[in-house]
């Protein structure tokens, strides 16, 4: 196998897709390790899917280098689709068929055996939780339902590496649960997940590693901790204001308190190495905002600091 | 060879979507005949043998059955090929699904044409069967205009698959089925010879696929085989194959960014 001495399963160097003068991908870097779950984290039109269109043969690369389990997309598509497993962003599932043929017809699409696949869609089925729902037409199912479907699907021919493009958008928060314990459950099994997202609860609930992407270029890489600690401070005072009685001076309030201030429409943050401390100090300083929140940073911190606008606009 | 073989991978995919819908169209197969022959062949047929105005004796039954199956093969490609087509593309996005497994393009478009000729195949024995009923097949030839009919249905499923490929809406789909498959329909010698028309129409009418196959098939049914129904073969085989090398291009444009 090209990449049992540690080879990276994805290798993009200068990586560039361009739509006319539009340049959606502007030259991007990254490895893809076996077994390791690896993020996007960008807000939407950051070059996410465009990236993952590339890795999965379906859009040609416009300029770089890309490899994909070794080989090139621009050669070998067939063959490395026919080892990846694709949970698109719009579900692309039959609505007409029941949720086994999903699977069974979506298997055969790999050249895979009727009579394996019949066994493999069980299996897959009981993983994702839908077995009492196989026989049942694929239109009704709730929406968090037909995501598991598509990962089930994605699942039918053992893929290496799995492409999830914004596994949970659209979905409500308990939906969105049970798609991450799914996910989790395939990484603890050692699958290797690609995934975009826009959510930083997603990306540090799932990535090991994940790069922050922006206008079609990395800000930044690292796992979620690495990157919480070099781009932002342990924790982060939120603070808001009645209309009119936010400050307009910040250094007379913050100074030598916090080591940093972003100052949002509906809220200002404060970074801080200890929150509850510098919320005292300003208390004592005569600083009376309405309400007052102390959290630790998070990817969406990072986010913000690294672009200056925030991951969800 | 390869490329034929993975086209049979979304062929059975589109033929379980069949399955599931298969029995009103099975009986509008069987339905649409008899009512047409019926109609035209049976009453119709009755004032227009009175005139003795067809060439040779032919009585109108057995020159408008032919005609017919078709002129339905027209109409089945016509709904089959539009409106799917472009939902594979865009409402149920069947073909991104597709395409993101070893399947290539070119498997994905064949793949589609392939379950045209299953449908037109179905639709076109159908008829045969009930043209033989009632009796309007004079020769053994005949069966050919089964493989000729789905020839004329798949002259139509290229070239609008390749349409259908690049149009951005639906709203062309309408015009097509006005302004070209009806009047195809009433004036491609369907039910009269072409050469009533005025002349300049004759001349159109000469270019229209289905002129070629309804003529192709009246031949076969009435054994009345000679050298110009190969080049009726020929104009069929050239439109379905500049129809899927277009189609090929359209699809690629549409689904490769």
């Amino acid at each position: 196998m090209a990449d049992s001495n540690g080879q990276p399963l994805v290798h993009a160097r200068g990586l560039v897709k361009r739509f006319g003068e539009f340049a959606a991908v502007d030259g991007v870097d990254f490895d893809l390790r076996r077994g390791e779950a690896f993020g996007f984290l960008g807000p939407n039109g950051a070059g996410k899917t465009s990236t993952m269109r590339m890795i999965g043969c379906v859009s040609p690369v416009t300029d770089g280098t890309l490899r994909v389990l070794g080989l090139d997309p621009a050669r070998d598509g067939v063959r490395i689709r026919s080892r990846l497993g694709v949970v698109p962003q719009d579900d692309t599932l039959d609505m007409d068929l029941t949720v086994r043929e999903n699977i069974v017809i979506y298997g055969r699409y790999f050249g895979l055996p009727r009579k394996q696949l019949g066994r493999r869609a069980d299996e897959l089925l009981e993983f994702v939780e839908l077995t009492e729902r196989a026989n049942d037409r694929v239109e009704p199912l709730s929406g968090g339902m037909k995501r598991r479907l598509t990962i089930a699907r994605s699942l039918v021919n053992d893929p290496e590496i799995m492409l999830l493009d914004e596994p949970t958008t659209g979905l409500d928060p308990q939906a969105r649960h049970v798609v991450w314990d799914r996910l989790y459950r395939l990484k603890r099994e050692g699958v290797t997940l690609l995934l975009t997202t826009h959510y930083m609860d997603e990306a540090e609930q799932l990535c090991d590693r994940l790069v922050v992407m922006d206008k079609g270029r990395i800000a930044a890489e690292g796992s979620p901790r690495e990157l919480i600690e070099r781009y932002s401070t342990r924790e982060v005072v939120e603070l808001r204001f009645d209309d009119g009685s936010q400050p307009a001076d910040w250094s007379r309030w913050t100074d030598g308190l916090v080591s940093r201030v972003e100052e949002l429409p509906d809220r200002v943050l404060l970074y801080t190495q200890d929150g509850d401390a510098a919320s005292h100090q300003l208390h004592e300083r005569g600083l009376l905002p309405e309400s007052v929140l102390v959290r630790r940073s998070t990817l969406e911190d990072v986010f913000l600091h690294l672009t200056g606008r925030s991951l969800i606009e | 060879m390869s490329s034929l073989v993975l086209a049979l991978r979304p062929l059975e995919f589109f033929l379980t979507q069949y399955r599931r819908g298969w029995r009103g169209s099975a009986v509008s197969s069987v339905v649409t005949p008899v009512v047409y022959l019926l109609a035209l062949g049976v009453g119709l047929g009755v004032f227009v043998d009175r005139s003795a105005s067809l060439p040779s004796g032919t009585s109108y039954l057995d020159f408008v059955a032919p005609g017919l199956m078709a002129a339905t093969a027209m109409q089945i490609a016509g709904f089959e090929a539009s409106w799917p087509v472009m939902a594979a593309i865009k409402w149920h996005r069947q073909y991104h699904a597709m395409l993101a497994t070893p399947l290539r393009i070119r498997d994905v478009m064949l793949g589609h044409q392939a379950y045209f000729v299953f449908r037109l195949l179905l639709t076109a024995t159908v008829y045969f069967v009930v043209i033989v009923a009632f009796g309007a097949v004079s020769s053994p030839l005949g069966v050919l205009a089964i493989p000729v009919t789905v020839l004329v249905g798949l002259s139509f499923t290229a070239p609008l698959a390749a349409w259908a490929a690049h149009a951005q809406t639906e709203a062309s789909f309408v015009a097509i089925f006005r302004f070209i498959i009806l009047p195809m329909f009433l004036f491609s010698g369907t039910f009269f010879p072409i050469s009533t028309l005025p002349r300049p129409l004759e001349v159109i009418a000469w270019f229209t696929p289905l002129w070629h196959g309804v003529t192709l098939c009246r031949d076969l049914t009435l054994g009345n085989v000679g050298p110009d129904d190969l080049l009726h073969l020929g104009y069929l085989l050239a439109i379905v194959t500049a129809g899927l090398v277009t189609a090929r291009v359209t699809y690629a444009r549409r689904l490769v960014r």
